[in-house]
């Protein structure tokens, strides 16, 4: 599902001197269906930069990352566009919605993009939120104002409203109670029995050994110091 | 006799040319506002400047000319105007339709039906329809050359959310063959009926507008209406008080200072000639 | 996916004298897309709306949109009148003030109706019956159906607007500056709307602003635009957040942070 051959990223920062910054090269992965890979490394050794490029979110300069068979690499935006709506979710640390737009519609969304009748869409946002421990009067109010844990949690019902075969997520266990932690631990196992391909972020190594199949550490992809 | 310091019918020869090629040219297209050079004229603006230039354009020394003003002969617009052409012109002058050969109108249709052998020549104050909801001269000739006229349906969507009903009840646009929305000039709503199918040449001028637009005999005019709010040509539900005409258009005439009226035809040579045919209304002495 | 782009802008250049609008411009736009073209007062984003919505004819460029009927077709070389009745029917436009997109002198229903009986409705009760409920979806009350605009705060006098233009359905939304000039508590309201009505009705859209934040909340595409020309372009949050461009890198660290 996830595929990277060679993938290298550099920041151009034009209004600093034009200083080229090479942040990774020669990163290569491979992630099948059903299986759950997880980034190591240090803090600023390139997890979430990576992350970000699987998300098509930062721009690689060189190789081959493949989701579900497109290039993000060379893509059009619109194929990229179409990625996000059907295969590939992401649930980041933030969480970034139009404000005053209630909890049930921002976990409905993903859904409602993919056609899926309202009615439906917030029977499946109001299941996951009750699992998720978000009290219900929290529902019709808008998340921005919520606590950061309460904030995480809309983040990855969001992230899990649709079924999508590709999954990123970045940190979903911080800063959760242990209640919490269960229950996102079950929805990822249950994403990957219907043979999601999954690749995340995880702190927590308890969490991680419980979900993951491999763990891959970034260190590796950091550029050739020699040079 | 002709004053003769004056050419006939007071315009020279140059201009009434002018004003006849915009009249055959609108004759040619019912309904669309043809430009003309209009002229200054010995009275002012709102008197009927357009409309005299046109009934000078097409007068000729056999004619014999009526000029009605809201129905009456009498006041004192119509009289000038039938005196300015009696002295420039010397043409006979008549009240009476059926004798009238150009009937020059303001405000009004006559109650007796016109013949093939009339020209029923219109005073028109505002020439444009759409004006009162798109001033700008330039889109709205647009809008008659692409035939955009949903703005005329806003105006009486306007009139029924505001009254329940379209309230406007003179000057109601009419759509002339199926192609140009026209102003009718300021009669009341009861005699756009006669507006379509007519024997005679119904001509317009808007003198201050610089406009002149024209029905040929037996157009097609059709008022503009809702499906569900049809266009209704209503008139005050009374007959008339002097010749007890059931079906004329009727003023609304206060008698004394204890808040008396009469209803009466507001075509005078109409009730006038009723009453001589011994026809007698309630309030009649 | 669809082959089929539903407005294709090709090599779309403007001049003003000496001074360029607009040059060389070329960018697709598929079926639900939303376009943000963002860039600072002067760099060309308006006159290239205007360009494509036909309000200004470029000096060189295409335009074709996928029409209806007959496919795609170059709206530069329509006639007027079918150009016209393009905007009347399967394009809007949406004026940063909403002044410039209303009849202030006609009440709210006879605004939203307007577009309809240009396109023939002659029925009073259906052409009302439709003003109230899009009224009910842009969030106005349907009582205020029968007053005028004038009556109205800036941000419902927005909401009305837009729904004046969504009547007839259109696919294609071109939006100038439409969160411009309202309170921010206002815009935040109006953007939410504006994007359930883009997913709900499958519309697309090129919205100008020079606002970062409403492109990343409403666009899902983005050009960045300096002097006329296009600097970048790519997905809203990969430019905004990966800027590849000197420009668009100063542009996004220039943004005050709260």
């Amino acid at each position: 599902m996830f595929e990277l051959k060679d993938v290298s990223k550099t920041f151009t920062l034009h209004n600093q001197g034009g200083a080229v910054i090479e942040v990774m090269s020669g990163a290569s992965l491979s992630v099948r269906p059903g299986e759950c890979v997880a980034l190591t490394g240090a803090s600023g050794a390139g997890k979430s930069t990576l992350m970000r490029m699987l998300y098509g979110n930062y721009r690689a300069q060189h190789g081959v990352i493949s989701v579900d068979g497109v290039n993000i690499v060379q893509a059009a935006p619109r194929e990229v566009i179409r990625l996000r709506r059907e295969v590939l979710g992401y649930v980041s640390q933030f969480l970034r919605v139009v404000p005053r737009v209630p909890t049930l519609n921002v976990v409905a969304e993903p859904l409602l993009a993919l056609g899926v009748p309202t009615p439906e869409a917030k029977e499946r946002a109001a299941d996951l939120l009750a699992r998720l421990n978000i009290p219900k009067p929290l529902w019709a109010l808008s998340p921005t104002t919520f606590s950061g844990g309460e904030q995480q949690r809309v983040n990855i019902a969001r992230g899990f409203a649709h079924s999508f075969p590709a999954l990123l997520l970045d940190e979903p266990t911080a800063s959760l109670d242990a209640t919490n932690r269960a229950v996102v631990l079950d929805l990822i196992q249950e994403a990957k029995a219907r043979g999601a391909a999954i690749i995340g972020i995880f702190h927590d190594e308890a969490a991680r050994a419980q979900v993951c199949d491999q763990e891959i550490d970034v260190t590796g992809f950091a550029p050739s110091q020699a040079a | 006799m002709t004053d003769q310091a004056y050419n006939f019918a007071y315009l020279d020869e140059q201009t009434k040319r002018m004003i006849r090629r915009a009249i055959l040219k609108g004759l040619a297209v019912p309904g669309y506002q043809v430009p003309f050079a209009s002229r200054e004229m010995p009275m002012p603006y709102g008197w009927g400047t357009g409309g005299v230039q046109v009934s000078a354009a097409v007068m000729t020394t056999d004619d014999c000319f009526k000029v009605i003003d809201q129905g009456a002969d009498d006041t004192t617009n119509a009289v000038s105007i039938r005196s300015f052409f009696k002295r420039t012109a010397g043409v006979k002058a008549t009240t009476r339709t059926a004798e009238a050969s150009i009937i020059q109108t303001r405000h009004r249709i006559p109650e007796d039906a016109l013949t093939e052998s009339q020209i029923l020549v219109y005073q028109v104050p505002i020439p444009e329809p759409l004006r009162f909801l798109e001033p700008r001269e330039s889109e709205t000739r647009k809008m008659h050359s692409l035939e955009e006229y949903g703005l005329m349906h806003v105006k009486l969507y306007e009139d029924i959310s505001r009254h329940g009903h379209i309230a406007t009840s003179y000057a109601y646009p009419v759509k002339v063959e199926g192609r140009y929305v026209m102003d009718p000039s300021p009669i009341p709503k009861f005699d756009n009926p006669k507006l379509g199918d007519c024997p005679a040449i119904q001509l317009f001028g808007a003198g201050r507008e610089q406009r002149i637009y024209a029905l040929p005999p037996y157009t097609q005019v059709i008022s503009l209406d809702f499906e569900d709010h049809p266009f209704d040509p209503s008139k005050a539900d009374h007959a008339c008080g002097l010749c007890g005409a059931e079906h004329s258009y009727l003023d609304e005439v206060i008698i004394d200072d204890a808040g008396g009226r009469m209803f009466v035809c507001s075509d005078t040579d109409f009730c006038r000639s009723r009453q001589e045919d011994g026809h007698k209304g309630k309030d009649a002495a | 996916m669809t082959d089929h782009a539903l407005l294709s802008v090709r090599g779309v250049s403007k001049r003003y004298g000496r001074h360029i609008g607009c040059a060389d411009v070329s960018f697709g736009l598929y079926p639900g897309e939303v376009m943000g073209i963002v860039g600072e007062s002067g760099s060309g984003k308006s006159t290239l709306l205007n360009c494509m919505a036909g309000h200004l004819t470029p000096d060189a460029g295409e335009v074709f949109f996928d029409t209806a009927v007959d496919g795609p077709r170059d709206t530069l070389r329509m006639s007027e009148p079918e150009r016209r009745m393009l905007s009347r029917t399967d394009w809007a436009f949406v004026h940063q003030h909403a002044r410039d997109g209303l009849r202030m002198g006609v009440s709210a229903g006879g605004n939203v109706g307007e577009r309809l009986m240009a396109v023939g409705a002659r029925n009073y009760g259906v052409i009302r019956d439709s003003a109230e409920d899009w009224l009910e979806r842009v969030e106005i009350d349907k009582s205020r159906i029968d007053d005028r605009p004038t009556a109205f705060s800036g941000g419902m006098q927005q909401r009305l607007q837009i729904a004046r233009n969504l009547v007839t359905g259109p696919r294609l939304v071109f939006m100038d500056e439409p969160t411009g000039g309202l309170d921010v508590s206002v815009q935040a309201r109006l953007l939410d709307l504006l994007r359930s009505l883009v997913r709900d009705m499958g519309l697309s859209a090129v919205v100008v602003t020079h606002d970062l934040a409403v492109v990343r909340l409403l666009a899902n595409r983005l050009m960045v635009m300096k002097s006329g020309q296009v600097v970048e372009s790519g997905l809203t949050d990969q430019v905004l957040d990966d800027p590849q461009h000197a420009y668009t890198q100063l542009l996004v660290s220039s943004i005050l942070q709260v």
